[in-house]
């Protein structure tokens, strides 16, 4: 590969790696503060991806909007869009074991998926929304556009970070973790577990929400096919275990490392024999699927184990 | 109205036959072992092809390759449980559900290694419908399945009311810790639960793949109803799990047909119906019509 | 006593749930075809006790000898073949099985020839549940599950019978009726171990008895030479006079 190539490709690496990492700090608002199962990221990404897509394209007539927007509105459309839709599902049954939040998160991802598909008018069905923005594009072009918006991205995940910093450090992480790790004992004093545990979940759908935004932005182009709820649901929750469950610090970490781990796979998968080249995407696949099982057996605190931090 | 069973009330409980079939086993494993099996569906998938790999070897037509395609889909449900489960038991199933999540994908991905993505068929050529009354249409493959789910739901009834290991199962089912303290061994009953729960989804499989054609997320793209179906029935209870299977089936295919003029909702948003009719149990009614356990 | 009448032996036990200690040196023994009581204010540790046995907490160190065996390592589910049959104080029984269908559950794990002889003798302890085999045993009153689940428990024809509050949450009508029953299944030759809350009476049907405070052994003696003690009288049965 040439310097420039190997740069493009460093750049759109990192700026990935800092959507995800987004997607895995959300996930841990959800799993690592509140022991919630959400196997529907995919549904939330997908959202906010269409909102602020709609909101901030250029006007087209194929679909309604899109609206012409700042990024911003954009941005915080799509977190509450995503939030209302977490605000849904959580009503429905966060009072379940988690087994049924994961249910339900699912159905609510596929929900998403078929209105994405077969509601043309909104979002121009399997074609999808082109002419999305990337902020300040007037001002930069070229290979200082693509830094610039790596910059945004990061500055997104910065702020995810501090904020889901915070909210750990905060009297409600307290009680989120009190209510994790004993509800019987986090309800005896009085802690509204249902309420609390609502309100983790809707915070990390709007961070989904957001993240989503943050890829349509990258892409400038979104259709249902990035939505494959897969790679976006899997990958985030394999993130997310391997960095360290409950520890912001993990899941960043995790989103890097596993992203890197995905991407030099699919640089080997490469070299394969050309009959094998096609099917190396399920290799892949087979792969982080072993991975995921190693992780749960043998390494389940993760990169950065939350109780080290918890002392402090 | 005689289009209305031909079009909507047959294929409804065909289809509903097939998440019946697949709904047992996803009932009875949330049941006993705890955990929503996200896996299963993927397990059908893999019973579909290894019919399917019979049929070429053998050129058996594919319900007489039912056989083999239970004893595969049962190793590797028990291999998995042995590989990914078992390690994972004695801490909280969340951890058990997140590892059938990762499960579904391995065994997703191995088959689209093995197999290809391509879309198979066991057979090619048309079946003409059979037609009763003059005007009653039914497919004989419809019959077929109709006929075998019906033989299979009176041997399981027979099955958990008549036989030990049954008895036992739902013994585990109703209080896992009070079955040990009786001295009932927990892994045994485990066993034959996967074996009950992947030998019904294998022939699940079949059904669907001969119905329309064998391919890769076939099992996936099925899981949301069955988990629909199993919650409807109540979980831990397998009879209710087959019940709830023909009644979203059913509801599935009615919600198309156009009662007056214009249909309850469009035709693609049909896998939406078991999504509501879903979220409509949790709230008002989570264990299930037959008062299955809540977890 | 002898050695040999002696069929559980608790022997300096510490254990108690995940990582937190409730029993210190519990000391109980239990002996053949005897009523052996374990009484004291709630949160003694009496059920840990029970549960200990069972291997449904976690025991850290001591013994549990049975029969001369230590079975402190045996798992749960293989207690039964050797015996041992245990009630819990709730969630006794298979609430969707039938009462008879619970009753054959008893049997599976055990070293039983005639079952239905064992039946007829439960049967006859409870002639009430005879006419309900059939009924799901989740529909059935208080004092009718607790004789489903001990009934269940003598299905194995166990030696050692452990029993957690037999009576607890019933009528004071049926607690004559359950405590008569344990002094008759004592007769058939089984030996009994049986937290109660109901101090008072489960001392008269007591052959030894053992009062646990804070989770260490307070005193021990025979039912009757502890309701003659005025100071177990005083901090545990209510003050009074003995009867």
């Amino acid at each position: 590969m040439e310097m420039s190539g190997l740069f493009f490709y460093l750049v759109s690496f990192l700026t990935m790696a800092g959507i995800y990492a987004v997607i895995c700090i959300a996930l841990n608002i959800q799993w690592g503060f509140g022991g919630l199962f959400n196997a529907g990221i995919a549904g939330f990404y997908a959202i906010g991806a269409y909102t602020a897509a709609i909101l901030t394209s250029a006007n087209s007539t194929r679909h309604v909007g899109g609206f012409d927007l700042p990024i911003i509105v954009g941005l915080i459309g799509a977190g509450l869009v995503a939030g209302l839709l977490g605000w849904v599902v959580a009503k429905i049954c966060i009072r379940l074991k988690a087994d049924y939040l994961a249910m339900a998160s699912i159905g609510i991802a596929e929900i998403v998926r078929l209105a994405i598909i077969n509601e043309s008018w909104l979002t121009n069905g399997s074609i999808g929304i082109s002419r999305i923005p990337r902020p300040l594009e007037d001002i930069f072009t070229g290979r200082s556009a693509e830094v610039v918006f790596l910059i945004f991205i990061w500055l997104m995940v910065l702020l995810t970070y501090l904020i889901a910093e915070r909210l750990r450090f905060s009297p409600w992480g307290r009680v989120m973790r009190a209510i994790r790790d004993n509800e019987d004992s986090a309800a005896s004093i009085g802690k509204d577990v249902q309420y609390f545990r609502t309100q983790s979940f809707i915070i990390g759908a709007i961070f989904m929400g957001i993240a989503g935004a943050l890829s349509a932005h990258f892409f400038k182009y979104f259709s249902p096919d990035a939505t494959e709820p897969l790679l976006v649901t899997f990958l985030v929750w394999v993130m997310l275990i391997a960095g360290g469950s409950g520890n912001n610090k993990g899941a960043l970490a995790g989103a890097l490392i596993i992203w890197a781990l995905w991407s030099m796979t699919e640089l080997l998968t490469q070299q394969l024999p050309p009959e094998w080249a096609s099917r190396s995407s399920y290799l892949r696949m087979l792969l982080i699927g072993l991975f995921l099982q190693l992780v749960l057996q043998k390494f389940r605190t993760g990169l950065f184990p939350e109780k080290a931090l918890n002392r402090d | 109205m005689i289009d209305f069973i031909n079009y909507y009330l047959i294929p409804g409980v065909t289809l509903g036959s097939i998440y019946a079939l697949g709904a047992v086993g996803i009932s009875m494993i949330f049941g006993i072992l705890r955990f929503a099996h996200f896996a299963h569906g993927d397990l059908m998938t893999v019973g579909a092809y290894a019919a399917l790999t019979t049929v070429w070897v053998t050129g058996l037509p594919a319900l007489a390759t039912i056989p083999v395609a239970i004893a595969v889909t049962c190793i590797v449900a028990l291999l998995m449980d042995k590989w990914f489960y078992k390690p994972l038991r004695a801490l909280p199933t969340i951890y058990t559900v997140i590892a059938s999540f990762g499960v579904a994908m391995l065994l997703r991905s191995s088959i689209q290694l093995i197999w290809g993505t391509d879309s198979q068929v066991y057979f090619t050529g048309f079946q003409k419908p059979m037609i009763f009354f003059d005007t009653l249409r039914i497919a004989s493959r419809h019959i077929q399945f109709i006929v075998f789910t019906v033989l299979i739901a009176f041997a399981l009834h027979y099955f958990l009311n008549k036989t030990r290991t049954g008895k036992s199962m739902r013994a585990v089912a109703d209080d896992p810790e009070l079955a040990s303290i009786c001295g009932l061994k927990t892994e045994t009953v485990i066993r034959a639960t996967w074996i009950i729960g992947a030998a019904l989804t294998a022939i699940a499989g079949i059904f669907v793949g001969l119905d329309t054609d064998v391919h890769t997320n076939l099992g996936w793209n099925l899981l949301l109803p069955m988990f629909a179906a199993a919650l409807l029935g109540g979980i831990g209870k397998p009879m209710g799990a087959m019940v709830g299977g023909l009644i979203i089936g059913i509801a599935e295919e009615i919600c198309t047909y156009p009662i007056f003029g214009e249909s309850l909702i469009e035709p693609s948003y049909k896998s939406a119906v078991a999504f509501v009719l879903m979220v409509i149990i949790l709230i008002f009614r989570p264990q299930g019509l037959f008062k299955g356990r809540l977890l | 006593m002898t050695q040999d009448t002696k069929i559980l032996d608790v022997q300096n036990l510490i254990a108690g749930y995940g990582k937190t200690r409730i029993l210190e040196q519990v000391n109980i023994e239990a002996h053949l075809n005897k009523v052996a009581v374990i009484v004291g204010p709630n949160g003694a540790g009496k059920s840990t006790l029970l549960k200990a046995v069972f291997r449904l907490n976690q025991c850290f160190s001591g013994d549990i000898i049975y029969n001369q065996q230590s079975i402190i390592n045996h798992e749960t589910d293989s207690l039964v073949s050797l015996g041992i049959a245990c009630v819990p104080q709730t969630q006794n029984i298979f609430p969707s099985l039938s009462v008879m269908e619970n009753l054959e559950i008893g049997t599976y794990a055990a070293n039983n020839p005639n079952v239905a002889q064992t039946l007829e003798h439960v049967l006859g302890l409870f002639p009430d549940l005879a006419a309900k085999l059939n009924q799901p045993a989740g529909e059935l009153s208080g004092g009718q599950r607790q004789m489903v689940a001990i009934g269940r428990a003598l299905m194995s024809k166990p030696k050692l019978l452990l029993l957690d509050e037999p009576t607890a949450g019933l009528s004071p009508a049926y607690l004559e009726v359950i405590f008569d029953l344990i002094l008759q299944i004592r007769d058939t030759g089984v030996s009994v171990l049986m937290v109660e809350q109901n101090a008072k009476q489960a001392l008269r049907i007591a052959d030894t008895d053992y009062v646990l405070v804070n989770g260490e052994n307070a005193f021990s003696g025979s039912g009757k030479e502890l309701l003659a003690n005025d100071e177990v009288r005083r901090s545990f049965l209510g003050g009074g006079a003995p009867q």
